[in-house]
């Protein structure tokens, strides 16, 4: 097999896109964090919350809803989170350390491309998850479709986009892979405690609300909720997110190296 | 016919340290050019200059009549690299890199015919991790042809491997070359630069010392022979050391061992035959492109103090 003839420069950056995306996919797979901790765990825990008899009970604490209303929403920002903060950086500061990144420089495509491949993988792998949980919501446990289905997509995406942003400004300054793996990890514990991953928003003290309104998470908690719940997001919380979003992607843009 | 390569008083810096002074050679098309010197002397940072990684601060380089900094786009195309410390994600296979690296470029070989001819056609689905130092090395300079470059730049090629891999390596570089590819060789290893370079430029603290063949180098610097020998019968040193060629006798057990210049030997051996004194299991060390280097920077480094 051997292509001598010289496609348009468009088609060839095309296809070194398209190879490019496949082929971070099936390291991504191999790697194994994202798929175990990104789409494993919060399916597992999904299935723990949904045999819990009582979290299937509408609660009046809870405005009618059951726990698991109010959890699907959290999962969906875990599996957000991991995938975006912690195993994003982790791949990019891994690739910089071991001159990947350099590497692709001296190549026509350059190492931008192997950031857009890896956007696409986290973003595919987002969207597929937050899909099959959805589904196994619905089908194992009946919680109901998000109602403002809309404004659940665009809550989940800005979402997506805030949460990249930051994982990007950590693969900016961890110099190591490692290093990358441990700041992601210490950040995710806290964000996961403000979108409510051990104590429902709505049941914590008024400042831990205050902050959690301010926290990614806690706006894209809040936004993924009142989206289930059939209102459209506040524009407060979306707004947020946006701003997690421009802030730290220009914070990253200005301060990732290639090398 | 111009010159593949072309730098002109090529300088760099970073901070308040200068890494190249100033540094001009010319490659011709076709050969492989050595660029040899210590560590720290400027070697990798002029070749990242040339490959357009860095931009210099001063100095002009043309490569394929392509500037780095201006035409980086088309030199990607043309130019095959191979970075020292360079890696690949652990779990990506050699077939899959190679097929991924090839759709890099506007016309690259056929990935599947260079993985033969680099040996790795077994290893196709061999992940990186798993290779050993001179396999991942081979695919290193795989994916620097997998473009069908003009030029080849590599750097620090054979460091780390064991001698059967570095010289599997060599008889590669060489069958690389035989395909017209120009080929520019950073190392600091005097035995690789002699047995591939057409030519040297020896480079030491920023700056070209010298540009030459291996062979005219080592003629070049006046370096001194040394022998051993284990005499079949004592020998008075005095009687050696007397002799004009002779600069220095000493002894290790029962070796003799005699410094002195090209003559020494020829002045040895026929006092040694005067006496009726075998030179039982000798040894001639003859000046090496080593020596060559180690005289050549030092006084190179003499003239700038």
């Amino acid at each position: 097999m051997s292509v001598t003839t010289a496609p348009a420069p468009a088609t060839a950056k095309a296809s070194a896109l398209r190879r490019m995306v496949l082929t971070e996919f099936k390291l991504y797979l191999r790697e194994r964090i994202g798929p175990v901790w990104g789409v494993g765990f919060p399916l597992l825990l999904l299935v723990i919350f949904g045999s819990i008899p009582s979290f299937r009970r509408p609660s009046a604490d809870l405005g009618g809803l059951t726990e698991l209303d109010v959890y699907v929403p959290v999962l969906v920002a875990f599996v957000v989170t991991m995938l975006s903060l912690v195993s994003l950086p982790i791949v990019l500061a891994g690739y910089r350390e071991r001159g990947i990144l350099r590497r692709l420089r001296t190549t026509p495509v350059g190492p931008g491309r192997v950031l857009i491949a890896q956007l696409c993988v986290s973003l595919g792998t987002v969207v597929v998850t937050v899909a099959v949980l959805l589904a196994v919501a619905r089908l194992g446990y009946g919680v109901a479709l998000p109602k403002q289905f809309g404004g659940f997509v665009v809550a989940t995406l800005l979402a997506v986009a805030a949460l990249m942003a930051v994982g990007l400004f950590v693969a900016a300054l961890a110099p190591t892979g490692k290093a990358a793996q441990a700041i992601g990890t210490l950040l995710f514990f806290p964000m996961m405690f403000f979108a409510g991953l051990w104590l429902p928003i709505a049941q914590m003290p008024r400042v831990l609300q205050h902050i959690s309104h301010a926290a990614p998470l806690g706006a894209a908690v809040q936004a993924l909720q009142d989206s289930a719940q059939g209102h459209w997001p506040h524009p407060l919380q979306l707004g947020t997110m946006a701003a997690y979003a421009v802030v730290f992607g220009l914070a990253a843009a200005k301060l990732f190296r290639w090398e | 016919m111009p010159p593949v390569i072309e730098v002109r008083n090529l300088h760099k810096r970073y901070g308040d340290t200068v890494a190249v002074d100033d540094v001009s050679f010319a490659v011709q098309e076709g050969e492989i050019f050595g660029i040899l010197g210590p560590n720290g002397a400027g070697k990798t940072t002029t070749v990242e200059c040339i490959e357009g990684l860095r931009n210099r601060d001063r100095g002009e380089i043309s490569v394929l009549g392509l500037d780095p900094q201006r035409d980086r786009a088309e030199l990607t195309q043309r130019v095959g690299v191979q970075l020292q410390d360079s890696q690949l994600p652990d779990r990506l296979r050699v077939a899959e890199a190679l097929e991924l690296y090839s759709s890099f470029y506007r016309d690259p070989t056929d990935w599947r015919a260079l993985m033969d001819t680099l040996g790795l056609a077994d290893k196709a689905d061999t992940r990186f991790g798993k290779l050993s130092g001179g396999q991942k090395q081979r695919l290193s300079i795989a994916l620097a042809l997998v473009g069908g470059p003009r030029v080849a730049v590599l750097d620090e090629l054979t460091t780390g491997l064991d001698p059967q891999a570095r010289r599997d390596t060599w008889a590669l570089i060489e069958d690389v070359r035989s395909r017209g590819v120009t080929i520019v060789l950073v190392t600091h290893f005097m035995e690789e630069a002699e047995r591939l370079c057409d030519r040297l430029a020896l480079i030491d603290a920023g700056r070209v010392v010298t540009v030459d063949s291996p062979a005219a180098l080592a003629e070049r610097a006046q370096v001194q022979q040394r022998i051993q020998f284990r005499p079949s019968a004592p020998v008075d040193d005095r009687l050696l050391a007397d002799l004009p060629d002779v600069t220095e006798v000493t002894h290790r057990g029962d070796l003799v061992l005699i410094t002195g210049n090209s003559n020494a030997l020829g002045a040895v051996t026929s006092l040694l035959a005067r006496r009726g004194v075998v030179a039982q299991q000798l040894r001639v060390e003859q000046a090496s492109l080593e020596d060559a280097f180690v005289e050549l920077t030092a006084k190179h480094s003499d003239s700038k103090n």
